[in-house]
């Protein structure tokens, strides 16, 4: 007989296990969906996990989908340590591109080294304003910080819209909605001829370091953790609840704003109607299966990263819808969920008694 | 000026018509939530139901199959949520936006073949009373019987909370589950039996997008409305008849931007497409700041797992 027996203490070991275990489920089943809609499952695996990251340039495509992904995972590992569910880092993202952008087109016709920095800075700004919105609403009125941070996605792509439509235009564009294209002291440098894989990806990787830090070598990091634990002890331990709270989201909603402006200066060059493919809310997938660890972000975020480009692989040759991505990123949070009940409880053998 | 007081009866009603999806999800939703659980997977539910019943009509050309058929994926869609968050004790906000995620990409998936089909004409009741009262005949008559429905059912869920001994059992488990588990209440099923409930509802208010509202499939069609009516639920402070209140300011203000553009009022439509939301989060402020009155209304245990030992 077997019988469930919950844990005395979580596995540490499955703790990591169970990411590597979800992926594998994520393709089982993908390939079963494939063959449902009438594709052969191998084939269509390999067009969407495979063939997209063969070649240099796929390596690259890779490491620039990526390099936002993670970014905004590592922001937002901060919020969900210190259970505050963050999930509008998407509009966070576009708010840093609107503010970075609107800096950025200032300078469109100058060239000089210091323009870089500062449009960067400014995404950064913008992003950490937009998400003081919920972190405010939250601490100092009691709003629910989901609804809040989700409610002002839409606000903020409607507000990028209403610019690159309206007064932001490009005045020998046509109408079309779009911008003028940002001079190039404001763009981020290219890190190999001929690839679109560009330096914002050093901006990730620092934010991974910091945040290892953070996490693991500080008191603030201790703070979170043990409010992310449980809030009555963080209250008892006399921690200043309201302002980490604060301090979590603006972390967060920086590191948004940069991936933001990783996007706007990097491989688009303008602001449009569409500066992110739904980054901000792939990147929840991302902190999770990750399991807020700077490292295994890293990882996540490359493997989320092939949804997206396996997405556009199958849709040119095989004309599979590319919204397939999006299908996997759920199916991978849906099984990393359900295998984290290996990590709370386990099988136990037991003798059949008389 | 003259105004026609039949035109103003049309704009009600068409302010009624885009209130009902809302008003179906979020009566789902207030069901779901009075148990204690918290599915933030309304959106991904409901584009699974517009889907299923737009492919359903076309398919075999029944209405009433394709309507139940959406709801019955609402309720299938629903259970890999059940099953997630009461079985597997997963954590409810997570799980939710899996199952919005997974939904708007499995909608877009199985409607690969659907793009641009026109819709059917659904039938609607009380035809030939359209022009017997000024004002009131648009309102009242001539509308799908989904309509009909959802102005009915915020009445129905406040009996079936307030009443009904299944709807006290509801709110017990929401409120206090372990009190009721020690009572012989199987906290379990009834929230599953919940989830599930909401999953139908949430599957109608996409069917009645995709089949009557619009009526054609278009890749991720419900464009937020599921989020709006998770908004709705906390308006209401989870009092049902409040959502009817809330679903027609919501649908006021869809509506009246159409017309304000069409009058050649001066305000960038973007700013209108965004009023609902901002509406929404100044509706959330005003009502959370007394965190007395939101406790008391909040059922207690929204969004934490339970898990008995035996």
């Amino acid at each position: 007989m077997i019988k469930i027996v919950k844990r005395d203490q979580p596995s540490k070991a499955i703790f990591f296990f169970t990411p590597v275990l979800a992926i594998f489920l994520t393709l089982i089943a993908g390939g079963i969906i494939f063959y449902i809609l009438g594709f052969k499952p191998f084939e269509a695996l390999k067009f969407f996990f495979i063939v997209p990251i063969a070649d240099k340039y796929g390596f690259s495509e890779l490491l620039l989908k990526a390099t936002p992904l993670c970014l905004i995972a590592i922001g937002l590992s901060f919020c969900f340590k210190s259970n505050n569910w963050n999930i509008g880092a998407e509009g966070q993202l576009t708010f840093g591109a609107i503010v970075s952008g609107g800096v950025a087109l200032l300078f469109y016709d100058q060239e000089g080294f210091y323009i870089l920095p500062i449009v960067i800075l400014a995404g950064a700004i913008g992003g950490m304003i937009y998400a003081s919105i919920p972190a405010i609403l939250k601490t100092y009125f009691n709003t629910n910080e989901i609804l809040v941070s989700l409610m002002l996605v839409y606000v903020s792509k409607l507000i990028l819209d209403y610019l690159v439509v309206g007064p932001w235009s490009n005045p020998e564009g046509f109408n079309f909605p779009e911008t003028r294209q940002f001079s190039d002291s404001a763009r981020l440098p290219l890190l190999f001829e001929g690839l679109r894989i560009h330096a914002g990806i050093f901006l990730a990787l620092a934010a991974v370091v910091i945040s290892w830090f953070v996490f693991y070598k500080t008191y603030l990091g201790f703070q979170m953790k043990v409010s992310g634990f449980s809030l009555k002890t963080a209250k008892y331990a006399g921690y200043k609840g309201k302002k980490m709270i604060i301090l979590v989201f603006l972390i967060s909603g920086a590191c948004a704003g940069l991936a933001g402006v990783g996007e706007i200066t990097g491989p688009i060059g303008q602001l449009h109607r569409e500066v992110s493919p739904d980054y901000g809310f792939t990147a929840i997938i991302v902190a999770f299966l990750g399991r807020l660890h700077p490292v295994g972000i890293i990882f996540a975020s490359l493997v989320v990263a092939i949804t997206y480009l396996g997405a556009e692989t199958a849709q040119i040759f095989m004309q599979i819808p590319k919204y397939t991505g999006q299908v996997f990123q759920g199916m991978i949070l849906f099984f990393l969920l359900a295998s984290d009940y290996l990590l709370f409880f386990k099988f136990k053998f037991i003798g059949t008694k008389k | 000026m003259i105004v026609d007081i039949n035109f103003v009866g049309l704009i009600i009603a068409s302010i009624m018509a885009s209130a009902v999806p809302l008003i179906l999800a979020s009566c789902g939703e207030l069901i779901t939530e009075r148990s204690g659980v918290l599915n933030l997977g309304v959106e991904g539910m409901m584009i699974i139901g517009a889907i299923s019943g737009f492919a359903l009509m076309t398919v075999t050309g029944s209405l009433i199959i394709a309507v139940f058929g959406a709801m019955l994926a609402g309720v299938l869609i629903s259970t890999i949520f059940g099953f997630l968050t009461q079985t597997l004790i997963t954590n409810h906000v997570a799980t939710g936006l899996a199952l919005t995620i997974f939904g708007i990409g499995i909608s877009a998936m199985i409607g690969k073949n659907f793009v641009g089909i026109p819709g059917k004409e659904f039938p609607v009741l009380f035809e030939g009373l359209k022009d017997t009262i000024p004002l009131l005949s648009p309102i009242l008559f001539g509308h799908s019987i989904v309509f009909y429905f959802a102005f009915a059912l915020p009445f129905i869920t406040s009996y079936f909370l307030k009443k009904t001994k299944i709807g006290l059992i509801v709110r017990a488990v929401g409120d206090s589950p372990e009190s009721a588990s020690n009572q012989g209440i199987n906290v379990r099923f009834v929230r599953y039996a919940c989830i599930l409930y909401g999953g139908a509802m949430c599957g109608l208010a996409g069917a009645y997008l995709s089949m009557i509202y619009t009526p054609q499939w278009i890749e991720n069609m419900t464009g937020g409305r599921g989020w709006i009516a998770l908004a709705l639920v906390v308006f209401s402070t989870w009092n049902p008849i409040k959502i009817l209140i809330g679903a027609m300011i919501f649908g006021g203000l869809t509506i009246i931007q159409f017309h304000m553009q069409a009058i050649g009022v001066r305000i960038p439509v973007q700013f209108l497409t965004a009023l609902p939301y901002i509406v929404t989060i100044i509706v959330l402020v005003v009502i959370s700041r007394d965190s007395r009155k939101i406790r008391l209304s909040t059922p207690s245990s929204l969004g934490k797992s339970f898990y008995k030992d035996n």
